[in-house]
């Protein structure tokens, strides 16, 4: 068998080509994007696999394909559930034919997302069962497993991640991939696919007699597994998943430990069976109390995120060990739970070091990247006294000083129609609403179709990068190519805003100033709703050779620090105010030659500025 | 030599700044414990962190592996490819750990703008931070080498010094996860950064 070094994203990839997997459709999100990425990249020869416009769209493409027969996939970040919980509530009413798993990847921490909602909830609510797999190899063994239970129970199956087991990298063995051989072939049979009330009702009754399967399923199941510890010592028993497994493992080694990789529904014989045979239950899991709550329902009497009056595992943030050995100090300290452990098997605390007080570190917050075209569009927009609604993506770094220039987020697509909702409020000052390229495709198009036809008066931009490229530069509609690098149409904003019926749309340069500055003062000034579209290949996903870098001429720089304002990484600026070109960074992008009034900023010659 | 914690896990930490090369320095690691026989997990950043943020990447091996984080005050070696970014994750490196920081300076937006100050960090403040210090100056000579690029190489060769992985397991990983036009002036600064460390 073939050893490789997967990530967990990597590893479910892989899980899905070995599944005989045919069709896969996702939407980017940190930390989800590199399953199908990778799926694209290395086994898009092997079935479908394809970017949508949102994670609607993408549920519904595999929930389609799975009603042929075949086995599909959908991948999304945790909030892009919200926006395919519609499909999700009903297919879980009216099933699959084909294994169908939808892979959500959960961010405990907030790495990279704008709440830290537990999908295991989701699951719940929808109720549908949920697998989670703790490293890279389990990723892999997990997908497989998601398709048989999907398969001989008629029902979706949610894959939870989280940011920790989706990039973190694991040994994982590879096999071949199952022969299916199937004929995608549907069956019309609308008493089982069309929910109409009538019909519905029976799925209803039907959805909850596959509840109670999966729960027996799940107490037989190898995904959990029952770790008794061989010195026979039953006095603490452990209850985990996911990530936060690994973690126990290092911190108690002496537990016996209940994993689950199979959460929901719950495996009530297999909480029972294990509560009655050690003295105290201890429920150790990332973000909200999901199994805790419910064991506490069966009336097992199990701590978790509370020991007595204080705190004990947090339901904020991620967990890794250092927060575990501080749970477990609490624990061996607390006179209820202290009589659990012996005082040999502590586990230390981090060693403390005797080190002088470290200097103030100057923080190194993610910024715009250097040649970034959004930084020409924020230092326009920001000489202008507006509201401005913005939304999610590497634009959201406009926050930021010095830029500083956005003043709400709430979601995709929200960029335009919070501001519709400002813009209707009669607020005092005008609004600007700002989407992306990716975001306006997602769902910025119907707050778009929503300003047009209620005759709302915000000013939109979109800041058409022509790539989606927080999440590490994936294609999109406008992009012209597919996930599989096939040249495509070209969705074009523009056109399509005329198409809703917006009258005043203009393409400027956000690079330029100039003609930036005066398509915002002309669309902020009238009274009818403009789209302003500020279009720039992103630097990074579109690299041209650089022929040319700026130097600042000494002599000419009266040290004014106005191209500082820029907030662009290759000007760097000493203490005495000294300003400097970084030559290694720079990428001639001419913004700061246009807003230096003296003249210092002069390009020259890549090979004059040092670098080869 | 070798540095183990009592589960016998080795741990190693790459920071610097987004676009550095710390990735492909973690997957030289990880390749060099793979082909050695271990068990073995990472970690990286990912997504917004990565635009021109703080990056850290860690690397664990050892005959069973648990989790890919590492716990404060339990790496065996921290290699920072920038000078302040070494400071930000000593809390990482046991008492008895080896750094190897790179001289280079990468001026954060923070202190452009004003808000916030750059300290003054040369070889002898860090020696108090660091008391097993290997300072580099690494760009200038993966530069002297023929690019500039293989400065992360130099630091993973002073830290091989402390890891029990051989010098074929290294060789063999640099020419698996390097382009191949790039493998000579790697492996040149590899065996550079383990002269600098002797």
């Amino acid at each position: 068998m073939t050893k490789q070094l997967l990530s967990g994203n990597e590893a479910i990839a892989r899980g899905a080509l070995e599944a005989g997997v045919t069709v896969v459709s996702g939407y980017p999100g940190t930390p989800s994007t590199e399953i199908l990425e990778n799926i694209g990249k290395f086994y898009g020869d092997k079935m479908f696999a394809e970017w949508a416009p949102n994670e609607k769209v993408a549920f519904e493409t595999a929930a389609g394909a799975s009603t042929t027969g075949a086995r599909s996939m959908t991948t999304m970040k945790l909030v892009g559930l919200n926006v395919a919980a519609d499909p999700l509530m009903t297919l879980a009413y009216v099933g699959v034919v084909g294994g169908f798993v939808a892979v959500v990847a959960d961010d405990p921490g907030m790495n990279s997302s704008q709440n830290e909602q537990d999908t295991r909830l989701f699951a719940h609510f929808a109720k549908v069962p949920v697998l989670e797999p703790s490293d890279a190899a389990e990723a892999k063994a997990f997908t497989l497993a998601g398709y048989e239970i999907s398969e001989k129970f008629g029902t979706p199956v949610i894959l939870r991640t989280t940011t920790t087991t989706s990039h973190s990298r694991g040994v994982v063995e590879l096999a071949d991939p199952i022969a299916l051989n199937r004929t995608p072939s549907f069956k019309s049979d609308p008493q089982r696919f069309v929910p109409i009330p009538a019909w519905a009702r029976g799925m209803r009754v039907r959805l909850e007699e596959r509840l109670e399967k999966l729960a027996e399923e799940a107490s037989n199941s190898p995904l959990n597994r029952i770790e008794w510890n061989a010195s026979g010592d039953r006095r603490v028993g452990i209850v985990t998943a996911g990530a936060a497994y690994q973690y126990v493992k290092e911190v108690f080694p002496e537990a016996n430990v209940l994993k689950l990789g199979w959460q929901f529904p719950f495996p009530d014989r297999l909480f029972r069976e294990f509560a009655a045979q050690v003295d105290q239950v201890i429920v150790i899991e990332e973000l909200e109390d999901f199994l805790e709550e419910h064991m506490k329902a069966l009336g097992i009497n199990a701590i978790g995120k509370r020991l007595g009056d204080e705190k004990l595992v947090p339901n904020i943030g991620a967990l890794d060990v250092d927060v575990l050995k501080e749970i477990r100090a609490k624990l061996v300290a607390n006179p209820a739970t202290a009589p659990l452990f012996d005082a040999q098997t502590a586990v230390e605390i981090a060693p403390t070091t005797e080190l002088p007080t470290l200097p103030a570190l100057p923080a190194r917050p993610p910024v715009l990247c250097p040649g970034c075209p959004h930084r020409g569009f924020f230092y326009a927009l920001k000489k202008f006294d507006v509201v401005v609604s913005g939304d999610i993506g590497c634009y959201t770094l406009g926050v930021a000083p010095p830029l500083a220039c956005m003043d709400t987020v709430l979601c995709m697509g929200g960029g335009f129609t919070v501001a519709h909702g400002i813009d209707r409020a009669k607020n005092d000052r005008p609004v600007v609403g700002i989407v992306g390229d990716s975001t306006f495709f997602h769902s910025g198009i119907t707050g778009l179709l929503d300003v047009a036809y209620n005759k709302g008066g915000a000013t939109l931009v979109v800041l058409d990068n022509r790539v989606t490229a927080m999440t590490g530069h994936q294609e999109n509609p406008g992009s012209g190519k597919t996930l599989l690098g096939e040249e495509t149409f070209a969705a074009d904003i523009a056109e399509i805003a005329k198409a809703t019926g917006f009258k005043n749309v203009v393409e400027v340069n956000p690079r330029d100033l100039a003609q930036t500055t005066a398509a915002l003062k002309t669309a902020i000034e009238s009274p009818e709703p403009w789209l302003i579209v500020a279009k720039e290949p992103c630097p990074l996903a579109y690299r041209k050779k650089i022929e040319k870098i700026y130097r600042v001429d000494q002599d000419k720089c009266k040290k004014c620090g106005a191209c500082v304002k820029l907030g662009c990484p290759a000007i760097e600026r000493d203490a005495d105010k000294t300003v400097r070109v970084n030559p290694a960074f720079c990428v001639d992008c001419k913004l700061c030659e246009q807003v230096c009034k003296f003249g210092a900023l002069e390009e020259i010659d890549v090979k004059m500025g040092g670098l080869v | 030599m070798t540095q183990q914690n009592s589960n016998n896990t080795t741990s190693v930490v790459l920071v610097g700044v987004g676009g550095q090369g710390i990735l492909l320095a973690s997957a030289i690691v990880a390749q060099a414990a793979l082909d050695s026989g271990y068990d073995v997990k990472t970690n990286e950043i990912h997504g917004m962190a990565q635009r021109g943020g703080s990056v850290v990447a860690q690397i664990r091996y050892g005959e069973k592996i648990y989790s890919p984080l590492i716990p404060k005050g339990t790496a065996t070696v921290l290699a920072s490819l920038e000078r302040v970014e070494s400071l930000r994750y000593v809390d990482y490196l046991a008492p008895n750990g080896l750094a190897v920081v790179s001289d280079q300076i990468i001026v954060p937006t923070t202190v452009s703008s004003g808000a916030a100050s750059y300290p003054t960090l040369d070889e002898e403040t860090l020696r108090k931070y660091f008391p097993r210090l290997v300072y580099v100056r690494a760009v200038e000579q993966a530069a002297e080498l023929g690019n500039a690029r293989a400065a992360n190489t130099i630091l993973l060769g002073s830290l091989s010094t402390q890891l029990d992985l051989s010098l074929d397991a290294w060789e063999g990983a640099i020419s698996k996860r390097v382009k191949p036009a790039f493998v000579d002036v790697n492996l040149k600064a590899f065996h550079l950064g383990r002269e600098l460390a002797q």
